[in-house]
């Protein structure tokens, strides 16, 4: 247990954040490769600002019409991505060992707090699983690849939070937790999950397409959010 | 009672298998799969890999749309789950379909779907899923399967360059004609035909010259008063463009490439445009793209009617509006898609609606937020079996109206204005339903000059 842990925490690790950053970049490498010979229209019409106008709303919460529309689900999806991205980024065992391998580390926040957002993100996921489940117009359209993804956002936070409070076997929920994490950062650039970056994307060109490229000569632009 | 039970069901039965045989008389060919390969990799660039691909299936689009909310929040009508189903599924197939796919999807992109983009305001990924939609409706035009209606104009277009198959003769004929009958009423009165250097070129929807002249007649009063050098051209004055809402590209070319040749050989400043909507999306946005014109913008700039009566009515006030003979009852006013949302005229709109209206009351929602009519993306030529799903779709649109109290409607658009008519009859809604040329031409102040001196009476008559 202890030898596949100090392979989980070495060179897998490297490993999984090679391919996680590795993998974003050759994604969105290979998009604009394409978008130059196939997507005129997104160049032609770009504007900065109408796409920070497009991708900003977006990221507060009730930030937009359409959030402001479902507002319970609005407010999940905006605390689910906060703590999903600052909880692992900020946690204070994470960064205990950043200090003890390089010497340095990023502001920690209080255990506690990240114990609380842990338990958000798994209670998140719990809902917009259920929901995937009894609400017609997603289950619909979900495949057994949307309730994988959600599982696979989760474990990592499960496991993390069991060796946290140190219930049931301390180091196989650790193995677990280390597993589970490389799982996912592995999986995020080839999946839906890869919206990571490319929401900026998508975001830039319809707030382009229908802001900008109408406005003009005393027109208006039409707001996506 | 056994016996003729299983003689009615024996009949049943024949007749199911004469319609199904029916049915495979219809189109039994085999599927081209090659030119549907061809679309889906046109199309196949980052923008469409990105859609593709991140869609979440996460049901935010599903309130936006009409469809959805017309038919009891049915999960099928959501926007991502029509989309998911015909284009998402052509490509998952990489285009190996069958007919019998190519029609499931064309219930779907015609018969579900009006192109109207509302969805992309409220798709957190900002999908433009009715770009998708339009290139489903590629891949089953490049089968011959669409509807009927859109079929037959776009055999116009192809033929005679206009969707109505009316010769240049008897559009020139008819522009006369309504300029020797409203001279009667404005002094001067002309349709001047290809003016070179004029600085506009009026282009209409067809069938004003064929069913209803009088918009011409309206238009040239308006011109003529506010005294600007304009003219009609001899050709490419068809600005409508259903082949786009047949999804057929080279097709939709025709009529975009015959307006601008004819504006830019005439050498005139502006293309103006009727009120019309999707001309405007197909000649300002889209035209540009289909004849690969640099930076996707028109040779000549392109003006729809709407902005150009705002400037004469609000912002040089060249034309004067009689104070008496505006409206005093509750004015509403539709927001076509591709006027609004797809156009960036709804502010204009609202002023001009504003300076020629006592009353006016806005629908919710409004502006670029407003639902379409139901009437968009060729549903109105579609042909009759279509009318059904527009009558149940348009019940969004009938309760917008209908909570306005309004009892007349300012609709900027020919397939708004049929559609807002039909509706009328189907929910009763009690309005009238008019277009800017109509009600500005109704309550604007002809100046004394123009006033057509009294011509003596003839002798006994």
């Amino acid at each position: 247990m202890e030898a596949f842990y100090n392979f989980l925490a070495g060179p897998a690790l490297w490993l999984s954040f090679i391919i996680f950053f590795g993998g974003l970049i050759i994604r969105a490498a290979f998009l604009v490769g394409i978008s130059r010979s196939k997507d005129g229209v997104f160049y032609n019409h770009f504007s900065w600002g109408w796409s920070l106008k497009s991708v900003v709303p977006w990221l507060l919460p009730l930030g937009t019409r359409g959030l402001r529309s479902q507002p319970l689900l609005g407010v999940v999806f905006f605390v689910f991505h906060l703590c999903l991205l600052g909880v692992p980024i900020f946690l204070f065992a994470h960064n205990l060992l950043w200090e003890e391998a390089w010497g340095w580390s990023l502001p920690a926040l209080p255990e506690w707090l990240g114990d609380i957002g842990a338990w958000i993100v798994i209670a998140c996921c719990a809902f917009l699983f259920i929901r995937r489940l009894v609400e017609p117009t997603v289950r619909i359209m979900s495949g057994a690849m949307d309730y994988i993804l959600i599982l696979l956002v989760a474990a990592p936070f499960v496991t993390g939070a069991l060796a946290y409070h140190q219930w049931g076997d301390y180091s196989l929920n650790l193995v677990l937790h280390l597993l589970s994490a490389e799982v996912l950062l592995i999986v995020i650039p080839f999946s839906k999950l890869g919206h990571l970056i490319l929401f900026f994307f998508t975001r830039a060109f319809i707030g382009s397409e229908m802001g900008a490229r109408r406005e003009q000569d005393g027109r208006l632009g039409a707001r996506v959010w | 009672l056994d016996k003729e039970e299983a003689a009615k069901m024996s009949e049943a039965a024949i007749n199911h298998k004469a319609q199904a045989a029916e049915a495979e008389q219809v189109d039994n060919s085999p599927v081209e799969v090659g030119k549907i390969k061809g679309i889906l990799d046109v199309n196949n660039g980052a923008r469409m890999k990105s859609w593709l691909g991140v869609c979440a299936h996460c049901g935010f689009c599903a309130d936006s749309c009409f469809f959805y909310l017309a038919h009891d929040k049915d999960p099928t009508m959501s926007p991502a789950y029509k989309v998911k189903t015909t284009l998402g599924e052509l490509y998952k197939r990489k285009g190996e379909v069958d007919r019998e796919f190519l029609r499931e999807v064309y219930e779907t992109v015609w018969g579900k779907c009006t192109m109207c983009r509302r969805c992309s305001q409220y798709c957190p990924f900002g999908i433009d899923l009715a770009t998708m939609i339009g290139v489903a409706r590629a891949c089953c035009n490049s089968q011959g399967i669409l509807p009927e209606g859109l079929a037959r104009t776009k055999q116009n277009i192809i033929e005679t360059g206009n969707q109505m198959a009316m010769s240049s003769e008897d559009w020139v004929e008819t522009c006369k004609w309504m300029a020797e009958e409203y001279a009667e009423e404005v002094h001067g009165l002309e349709m001047p035909v290809d003016v070179p250097g004029a600085k506009y070129m009026y282009t209409v929807n067809p069938r004003e010259p064929m069913y209803y002249p009088q918009d011409l007649g309206m238009m040239a009063e308006i011109m003529h008063l506010a005294g600007d050098n304009w003219c009609v051209p001899s050709t490419g004055w068809d600005c409508t463009n259903l082949a786009m809402f047949a999804g057929d590209k080279a097709a939709a070319s025709i009529p975009v490439k015959n307006m601008y040749d004819k504006a830019v050989e005439l050498g005139v400043e502006q293309i103006l445009m009727t009120e019309c909507g999707h001309a405007y999306r197909s000649g300002n946005f889209e035209g540009p793209y289909w004849l690969g014109l640099a930076g996707g913008q028109p040779p000549v700039p392109v003006k729809h009617s709407v902005q150009l009566f705002w400037e004469y009515i609000v912002r040089d006030k060249c034309i004067k509006i009689d104070p008496d003979k505006m409206p005093d009852e509750v004015v509403t006013l539709q927001d076509p898609c591709n006027v609004s949302r797809s156009g960036g005229l709804w502010e204009l709109m609202r002023e001009l609606t504003r300076a020629l209206v006592k009353d006016f009351r806005d629908m919710s929602p409004n502006r670029e937020y407003n639902h379409c009519c139901g009437g968009g993306g060729g549903f109105i030529p579609m042909g009759s079996d279509f009318k059904r799903r527009r009558m149940a779709s348009g019940k969004v649109k009938a309760e917008q109206i209908k909570a306005t109290g309004a009892t007349k409607i300012i609709v900027p658009c020919h397939n708004c204005f049929d559609q807002i008519n039909d509706l009328n009859k189907e929910y009763d809604l009690g309005v009238k339903v008019v277009s800017f040329k109509e009600l500005i031409t109704e309550s604007m102040i002809i100046p004394q000059e123009f006033i057509p001196p009294e011509e003596p009476e003839a002798a006994g008559e």
